[in-house]
């Protein structure tokens, strides 16, 4: 493996211009991923997971918007290019899939084209030829009678075979990066459970990273080895999955794990649910984005945490002032679920 | 429990709502969507009866029948005892009083155009009840029940995140103190520090105005966390009832069994260690439903007999639990063992309106 990360995201902040003021959209996102690794970004709505994602392909690019940081893809930084520069890495190297396959599928073309179509336009192929690979493609992703349904329109396909094509589409260029914006949110647990599946083997035939962005623990606890938790804009958790699952240190990823109701445990008697709201992006709280609705809140979160290695595991980082000690006592009551806050 | 006479709450005899498909200058009716397609099941007072399925079972257009919003094509529900099927839109009316419904989209099921307070008491106006100065002490009360304060009161939609419109839909559906609330879906859409928050306030207010539920959803970890019996639907029909914690111990039907298996547990070992069963192909059309048994067609424990020959009944297997299969007392011994059925059905391109 080389020692230069596939993809490096530093001190990465988005914020949009409105009407009411300045959104925060991402507010201090850092990571990095290496070749083959699947990473898990996890938060609720408006916690930013997607605007990283799709910053990094240059999607957001606003006359509204701002951008501070840097996205270095093998090296170099995807957020000063020019639109042309960026069109050699989108689709070629970085392909993006999202939850409603629907809005990314032309619906007056037919499936097998629109494939056909981005592999014409970024390698240059002769249509015969890419009209094969495309078929191919169908066919890997699992779908049936591929060389038939290629030339099926997107409203004849179900939401799981468009899912499937949205994937075979994102492969055409070969991509070394996939990001997943939610892929199967829209879709039914059986399969979802598909999806994951064919995600999983794609990764590991193809030696492609992953972001895989969800609001479902369930899903990364499947397929991701490293998982960032996102609240209001910034990254409040980092580690590979393990650490997140067995030794979480933020309250909000305990109050997530907490929340969740669980088929492999007894039922509760009450849920534990994270009292209050998310924050306003555009007035966000003193300090630290979770203290108003965190029940372990002291004086001193109202200064902002730093993102920071504070146990053994020193790529085990987070943003939460209480004590290691602390967190391993406070948290068995919230994880298991037992106390309604 | 049942009602003081003995009588279940609601009963559902051989429920169907089937949707003509109407083509071409004449709009004959060239076919049918099958979305329910004969469903019996009770509902006992004070409980929740939990309905699962996937997208296009029909579990949507069923809880619609219930409370009437849709009439069934076929077949007959009792509500206390008296048949509610065939009842026309004035017979309706008192009956709305005792059963209401919650809906999935808290964006969408608010008027944006009116504020909090007369979305909430618009039932009561409607069915007179009271004078405007006691409907609003009502109503204000009411928000406080659910979570919001009696200030929202002159608040427009708008104004709130989705689960205090939730909280909204719930106030207006709890208006009328109704005896029996559907709710369809109406923790899907929220975010899952927001869910766990609705769900405990359904259940407090279970408890608090003697409400039974049926809770329709496709989520099988917040099923069994809020109901006492489930019911599992597939393409249209029943295919196993059971006390909650009996289905997730010992699921009999093989759709149950893979829906199980195919849900996602948030903990990483217990993801490894276990077998996820993966079901082959998409539903079906209910256009045109499989014959015999609906799941053969993707049923991992398909065999070579019965299966794809006759409909299975729904049979008690073991007490209070009946499932509709060939085959469920050889896979509650361990008889069959499941295949992992391949991902090639040739299935029909599904085409048609989204049902469920």
């Amino acid at each position: 493996m080389s020692a230069e990360p596939l993809l490096e995201v530093r001190g990465l902040k988005v914020r949009f211009a409105t009407e009411d003021g300045i959104v925060r959209a991402v507010d201090g996102v850092d990571f990095e991923l290496n070749e083959g690794r699947v990473l898990g970004i996890v938060g609720e709505s408006g916690s930013g997971k997607s605007v990283t994602a799709m910053t990094v392909l240059g999607l957001t690019r606003d006359k509204n918007a701002r951008f501070d940081g840097e996205v270095r893809y093998r090296g170099a930084d995807l957020l000063p290019m020019s639109e042309p520069q960026l069109r050699g890495y989108r689709g070629r190297e970085i392909a993006m899939i999202f939850q409603d396959p629907m809005t990314s599928l032309n619906p007056v073309h037919r499936v097998g084209d629109q494939i056909v179509e981005s592999i014409v336009t970024h390698e240059g192929t002769r249509r015969r030829l890419a009209k094969r690979r495309a078929v191919e493609l169908l066919r890997r992703v699992g779908i049936p009678n591929a060389a038939q349904r290629a030339e099926d329109y997107p409203h004849q396909f179900s939401g799981g075979m468009r899912q499937r094509a949205m994937i075979a589409m994102a492969l055409a260029c070969a991509p070394q990066l996939l990001i997943a914006d939610e892929p199967t949110t829209a879709l039914d647990v059986t399969i979802q459970a598909q999806i994951i599946e064919l995600l999983r083997s794609l990764v590991e035939e193809r030696k492609m990273a992953l972001i895989l962005i969800t609001h479902d623990l369930g899903v990364v606890a499947n397929i991701a080895q490293d998982i960032l938790v996102m609240y209001a804009g910034r990254v409040v958790e980092r580690s590979d999955k393990r650490g997140i699952f067995y030794d979480p240190q933020m309250p909000y990823t305990w109050g997530l794990l907490g929340s969740i109701p669980r088929l492999d445990r007894p039922k509760p008697e009450k849920l534990y649910s994270i009292s209050g709201l998310p924050p306003s992006l555009i007035r966000l709280p003193r300090g630290c984005a979770f203290r108003p609705r965190c029940p372990h809140a002291f004086d001193r979160c109202f200064e902002e945490p730093p993102l920071a290695d504070r146990i053994e595991n020193p790529d085990h980082l987070d943003r939460c002032w209480l004590s290691v000690d602390e967190k391993r006592v406070l948290r068995v009551a919230t994880i298991s679920g037992e106390r309604a806050a | 429990m049942t009602t003081p006479n003995g009588t279940p709450l609601l009963e559902l005899k051989e429920v169907e709502k089937h949707f003509p498909v109407r083509r071409g200058a004449l709009a004959r009716e060239t076919d049918r969507v099958h979305a329910v397609d004969g469903v019996t099941l009770t509902v006992n007072e004070g409980e929740t009866l939990g309905l699962v399925g996937e997208s296009g079972c029909g579990k949507s257009t069923l809880g619609r029948c219930i409370v009437r919003l849709l009439e069934p094509t076929g077949g007959d529900i009792f509500f206390e005892g008296r048949s509610i099927a065939r009842l026309r839109q004035r017979q309706l009316r008192p009956l709305r009083r005792e059963m209401q419904m919650i809906f999935q989209d808290p964006f969408a099921s608010l008027n944006p155009r009116k504020r909090v307070g007369t979305i909430v008491s618009d039932p009561l106006r409607i069915h007179r009840i009271g004078d405007r100065e006691s409907r609003k002490r009502d109503v204000q009360d009411l928000l406080g029940k659910v979570g919001l304060s009696p200030e929202h009161y002159n608040r427009f939609p708008h104004e709130f995140s989705g689960g205090q419109r939730q909280r909204i839909g719930v106030a207006r559906a709890l208006a009328l103190r109704p005896k029996l609330v559907v709710c369809d879906e109406p923790v899907s859409a929220l975010d899952v520090s927001i869910q766990a928050q609705i769900i405990n306030l359904l259940e407090s207010l279970q408890d608090d105005f003697n409400l039974t539920y049926v809770f329709i959803a496709h989520d099988l970890a917040v099923v069994r966390h809020i109901s006492d019996r489930i019911a599992v639907m597939y393409l249209g029909k029943i295919v196993e009832v059971s006390p909650a914690e009996e289905l997730y111990q010992h699921p009999l039907h093989p759709y149950t069994i893979s829906l199980l298996s195919a849900a996602p547990i948030p903990d990483p070992e217990v993801e490894e260690q276990r077998e996820t069963i993966l079901l082959a192909g998409d539903l079906p059309s209910s256009l045109h439903p499989p014959p015999a048994c609906r799941f053969h067609t993707r049923c991992p424990y398909v065999q070579p007999t019965l299966c794809r020959d006759e409909e299975p009944p729904l049979r008690e297997i073991a007490p209070g639990h009946i499932a509709a299969c060939h085959w469920a007392e050889q896979i509650r011994d361990g008889k069959l063992q499941p295949t992992h059925v391949q991902t090639e059905t040739g299935a029909e391109p599904e085409a048609e309106p989204a049902v469920g």
